[in-house]
């Protein structure tokens, strides 16, 4: 049926919907490839050290399977993707837990575990570095300066000064990790895989199996959740299969369990936030001096961009003269920590609104009171010196989250105990400062015959809507239904790079470049009486030319534009025994435009759950360099049963330089709940925990010491 | 043995011990029931066994031997229009990435066929079994109130 | 997993040979944690016996005026009995909180006896309800079944057919801290009942046991004493979950909070 009202703005039917509520939709493990064996990774089970011996057991019938070392690498004996410092396969040092060192493939499961067994790793272990403040090697470091922020705080009235850790976390996608590589003539291999960038695996390919840009072809299989733990990581797994697969000389499917999923990929960097903040009595922002320790994990991986976002966000969503963020990212032997949503800005965040709070008890007012006077409003600078020019909606987003508050609950069992919390945040939409323009991300659009037209694209579906918010842009664009566009798959020999689906990017910068082109294609075919299909379109991101980003001095315009929140939370604490329940959850959030209204709001409900996880129950203890929490008994996501009804309140702030307004959304949902929730615990009960998870044991521990 | 899959008679020769998680994707190629922990804990592997909704990474098919399984595939109605329950997931958000939806649909529908009038609180009991964490819940929620009877 | 025999026993009495004379067999009922372990390898049985389809082991009846719980029944058929709800409200509350639905629909008391996890949900509530595990060839008092961390007192080859419970025990109360509301293996899970005194706690000790000295106390009536004197009897750890000062802490907060006489929630 053909609609010829707009589809931007009206929630249309998800365009994979009725293949994922019937069992049609094909993840990675789904995939029928005939003569396919099973690969598996051996990994490392000492946090530091180099490898003494590996001994195959001559009992076992090594002809059966294909073993691959490092020796085995075609190209670098690298993972590609910042420094080149973590290898595809350990080939003497040994950096952290599981890291890998061989692979296998085996015709099938049982002899590919009965090979595992038959293989026996001796290593010279050596001492560790897993305390943060013992680290001697620094990934990255920044510093922020606007004012001076010395003399401020010496002139200040009231200086107050605080600490905030804040906890690893697993991104948690209910599909594990896996890739399927299959190698075809001429050298060329393709892989399909659960993942967010095929760009980034298509490059990390090229440079570990020493192929041109022809011969590796990734295609996205349709994916069960990334929440960034598909953005980089991917790569590996893409690599090992590969190595496997051209050793064989057949397909290999290397498909992850979750306890390996658990125990070897990437999580949230861990870290410790120090603010010293100073006022005048009258509770103006003089000064904000703000330390940021990061760790990294034994990799570097993306670790100087999660920084960098980090630092970014350090002084929250507030106006001030003086600020000094000093950040810094060092390695430990752990396992590589990398991108999960928000990539840094919820850490800071979490501190820089959990200060404000702690200055509001200092001053004895309302911290709400000092949010507005601090925040940011049109004409003031940021941390970096951007001046907001639009869209800035700190005061808009407080205002409606208010009036939705339910109001306040009143205990009536003695042993619990009700409290709310407040958190106002923003993040920056698109990539930082000239990250975009380095991308230079593209996207084309092909009118078919028919009638219809394709879009071309690398961005991908993970879940969160990009083919269905795609196809209304371009279809508005084009001023057509929306029946009569599609997305091609997501194939590297098919589509050009639109740069990777991270950041709070695809609806603002690729989206607008769909708009863009779409325009044009609807143009040039109105101008043509015969067009000579299939006729297409290209379109390349070209900075305005109103950003300034200096990458040395770290200023300037660090984002084209800002999305923004207000979170109110409501918690119960049972008194004996310090669980924390969130009995509600609201949040009124700035994005621009909702594309598709019922889309953003399930990108902010599931984020701020994804929070509320991490800030309560989410937590990863380590044992001798590795994580304990390594299967899904251990490791806790909110259930059904621990969700609250989630309230999100679309509030539309438009931003000239996004498609009909649009701004990013995917991670501003995860900054809110975290320092909100331990807002709502210190008003249930009057202790400050100034980390998370606040996990049950703190609270009572932190109750019996108050 | 002999079993009802999806209102169709099955009959297989596989070993008693296997998961029967692993006999419908591989034996029987219905990939739409998944595999995401092996552990019994996220429930993306549920199916039906004569109308319960259980973790099929925990079965031993050898114990469906005269039952009946429903699985995603088997949610359709006749003619392969989508049931009210499976609309209602698309046009409610409810369905983000999709990898638990499978699941999460047959543990809605075993509790609406056990409850068709349930509350918000009684839908989280029937779903607590099922992991999520694209949507938050809220719209899972919303999809299968929106089919009380 | 390499090939483990799969057999399917014609009634109990054939179960029980089965078990006895095929070498390195497991009993298989509901499979909430046989089949994890067999998945992961940290089992290798050479056969399961499956226990799932025998009626005998199913259903929950009255006999002689006790409680009897057949060892396969599920715990959605406990939830939903009005016999137990008459009989031992504590074990319906204990079975709501293990897992979800699914696990409900497969898990059972006898697979929980036998695994004599220090973590068993229900266990608590059987040693405060005095219940007796009844084998295929004797009954066993619950207090005297569990003999060490992980194992229990059942000899080879014995199989659990039901569980008893002699005495009505409506005064049992139960409560299970855990991470999360559903599916969380309990940190602390406590039932108790002052008449006759019974303090039964898992997860702090390596198997679900009765505090003694805490009973004691709570027979002369003196609640605080039987808190204090809760810390002699139980013996938590840290692990994974949780450390031994919470676990001990919220063992003697949720007693005396269960203890207390003033209107339940």
């Amino acid at each position: 049926m053909s609609d010829t009202s707009a589809a931007v703005g009206r929630p249309v039917l998800r365009r994979e919907g009725a293949d994922k509520v019937t069992g049609r939709a094909r993840y990675t493990d789904d995939l029928v490839v005939a003569g396919a064996w099973y690969g598996r990774t051996i990994r490392s089970r000492i946090p530091r050290g180099r490898i003494r011996s590996i001994t195959y057991d001559p009992a076992f019938d090594w002809a059966q399977v294909v073993v691959v070392t490092a020796q085995d690498i075609p190209g670098d004996n690298v993972v590609q993707l910042i420094r080149d410092d973590q290898p595809a396969l350990a080939a003497g040092d040994i950096r952290h837990r599981e890291e890998p060192i061989l692979l296998i493939a085996a015709p099938d499961r049982d002899t590919l575990a009965a090979a595992e067994r038959a293989i026996r790793i001796e290593y010279d272990a050596l001492e560790p570095v897993f305390d943060l403040s013992l680290a001697t090697e620094t990934y990255s470091t920044i510093e922020i300066s606007k004012g001076d922020v010395d003399a401020a705080l010496r002139g200040a009235d009231d200086v107050v000064e605080r600490t905030f850790k804040v906890g690893l976390q697993e991104q948690l996608y209910i599909e594990p990790q896996g890739a399927i590589a299959i190698p075809e003539e001429g050298g060329r291999i393709k892989v399909i895989g659960s993942l967010q960038c095929p760009y980034y695996v298509h490059r990390a390919l090229k440079r570990a199996l020493a192929l041109n840009d022809e011969q590796a072809v990734v295609i996205q299989a349709e994916t069960g959740g990334g929440f960034g733990g598909k953005e980089e990581y991917p790569s590996i797994v893409a690599i090992h299969a590969a190595l496997l697969a051209c050793k064989a000389g057949r397909p290999v499917r290397l498909i992850y369990d979750r306890h390996e999923d658990l125990a070897a990929t990437t999580k949230r960097h861990p870290g410790v936030i120090r603010h010293r903040t100073g006022v005048r009595r009258d509770g103006t922002l003089v000064a904000q001096d703000i330390e940021i320790l990061l760790d990294g994990g034994a990799y570097c991986t993306l670790t100087p961009v999660v920084l960098s976002r980090a630092a970014i966000h350090a002084a929250g969503p507030y106006a001030c003269p003086n600020v000094r963020i000093r950040a810094r990212a060092v390695a430990t032997n752990t396992p590589p920590n990398g991108a999960f949503r928000g990539f840094g800005a919820p850490q800071a965040l979490f501190a820089a609104e959990l200060m404000v709070e702690h200055v509001a008890e200092r001053l004895g007012v309302p911290s709400l009171d000092l949010r507005k006077k601090w925040m940011l409003r049109i004409g003031d600078t940021t941390a970096t010196g951007q001046t907001l020019t639009e869209s800035v909606s700190a005061e808009m987003v407080i205002d409606a989250a208010l009036k939705a508050a339910p109001s306040a609950h009143l205990s009536n069992v003695p042993t619990v105990r009700h409290g709310r919390g407040l958190s106002l945040v923003f993040h920056g939409s698109g990539f930082t400062g000239s990250g975009e323009k380095k991308l230079g991300g593209k996207i084309a659009i092909e009118a078919l015959t028919g009638g219809t037209f394709t879009i071309l694209t690398a961005s991908t579906e993970i879940g969160q809507g990009t083919k269905t918010i795609f196809t209304q842009i371009a279809a508005d664009g084009l001023g057509v239904p929306i029946e009569r566009v599609t997305v091609a798959p997501q194939d590297t020999s098919l589509v050009p790079d639109s740069g990777p689906t991270v950041a709070s990017r695809t609806a603002m910068i690729v989206g607008g470049l769909i708009h863009e082109a779409a325009a044009e294609l609807r143009e040039r075919l109105a101008k043509s009486p015969k067009p000579t299909l299939p006729l297409r379109v290209d379109k390349s991101y070209v900075q305005p030319d109103t950003i300034h980003w200096d990458d040395q001095t770290y200023r300037g315009d660090a984002y084209p534009v800002y999305a923004w929140a207000c979170t109110i939370v409501d918690v119960a604490v049972d008194m004996l025994t310090g669980e924390v329940r969130v009995t509600d959850l609201v949040s009124a959030v700035d994005c621009g435009k909702a594309i598709h209204p019922v889309m953003a709001e399930g990108q902010i409900e599931g984020g701020m759950l994804q929070a509320v996880g991490w800030a309560t129950i989410e937590e990863i203890k380590m044992k001798d360099g590795g994580y304990q929490n390594d299967r899904l008994a251990t490791y806790l996501i909110p259930t059904a049963l621990d969700a609250p009804r989630i309230r999100t309140i679309l509030v539309e702030n438009p931003y000239s330089g996004g498609p009909f307004g649009a701004k990013g959304i995917g991670e501003l949902p995860m900054d809110g709940p975290a320092p909100a929730i331990i807002a709502a615990i210190h008003d249930a009960t009057g202790v400050w925990l100034d980390e998370v998870p606040a996990t049950p044991e703190k609270v009572l521990a932190a109750c019996a010491s108050s | 043995m002999r079993f009802v899959l999806n209102g169709n008679g099955v009959s297989l020769d596989v070993s008693g011990s296997r998961r029967l998680l692993d006999v419908l994707r591989e034996d029987l190629r219905l990939t739409g029931t998944k595999e995401g922990c092996g552990e019994g804990e996220c429930g993306a592997c549920s199916v039906l066994i004569d109308g319960e909704v259980v973790n099929s990474c925990l079965v031993a098919v050898g114990q469906i031997d005269g039952c009946s399984v429903v699985t995603v595939e088997g949610l359709a109605l006749p003619g392969g229009k989508l049931s009210p329950l499976q609309q209602a997931f698309i046009e409610r958000g409810a369905a983000q990435c999709g990898i638990c939806t499978p699941g999460m649909l047959l543990a809605a529908h075993a509790l609406l066929e056990q409850n068709p009038r349930p509350s918000e609180d009684e839908v989280r009991v029937g779903l607590a079994g099922n992991l999520c964490r694209c949507t938050g819940y809220t719209k899972i929620f919303d999809a299968v109130l929106a089919c009380r009877r | 997993m390499p090939e483990v025999t799969y057999l399917q026993p014609r009634d109990v009495a054939d179960a029980v040979r089965l078990c006895r004379d095929t070498p390195d067999a497991k009993p298989l009922a509901g499979g909430t944690d046989l089949m994890v372990m067999l998945h992961a390898g940290t089992v290798r049985p050479r056969a399961v016996v499956n226990l799932w389809s025998l009626s005998e082991l199913k259903g929950i009846r009255h006999v002689d005026g006790a409680l009897e719980i057949g060892a396969a029944e599920p715990y959605t058929g406990i939830i939903g009995s009005a016999l137990v709800g008459e009989h031992c409200p504590a074990l319906v509350a204990a079975s709501r909180t293990i897992g979800a639905a699914q696990i409900q629909n497969r898990g059972t008391l006898g697979g929980n006896l036998a695994n004599a996890s220090p973590a068993g949900d229900t266990l608590p509530v059987l040693l405060a309800a005095d219940a007796v595990v009844v084998t295929d060839r004797r009954a066993i008092p619950v207090a005297d079944f569990f003999w060490g961390y992980r194992k229990t007192a059942l000899g080879p080859g014995e199989l659990i057919v039901a569980v008893r419970f002699p005495a009505a025990a409506r005064g049992v109360r139960f409560r299970k801290v855990g991470t999360r509301a559903a599916q969380a293996i309990s940190k602390v899970v406590v039932a108790v009942s002052r008449e006759p005194a019974r303090v039964a706690l898992g997860s702090v000790a390596e198997v679900p046991l009765r505090a003694r000295s805490a009973e004691a106390a709570l027979r002369r009536g003196d609640v605080e004493g039987a808190v204090a004197a809760l810390a002699s009897d139980i013996r938590p750890i840290d692990d994974v979950r949780s450390t031994a000062e919470y676990r001990m802490t919220v063992a003697q907060n949720v007693l005396r909070d269960l203890l207390d006489a003033s209107p339940r929630r």
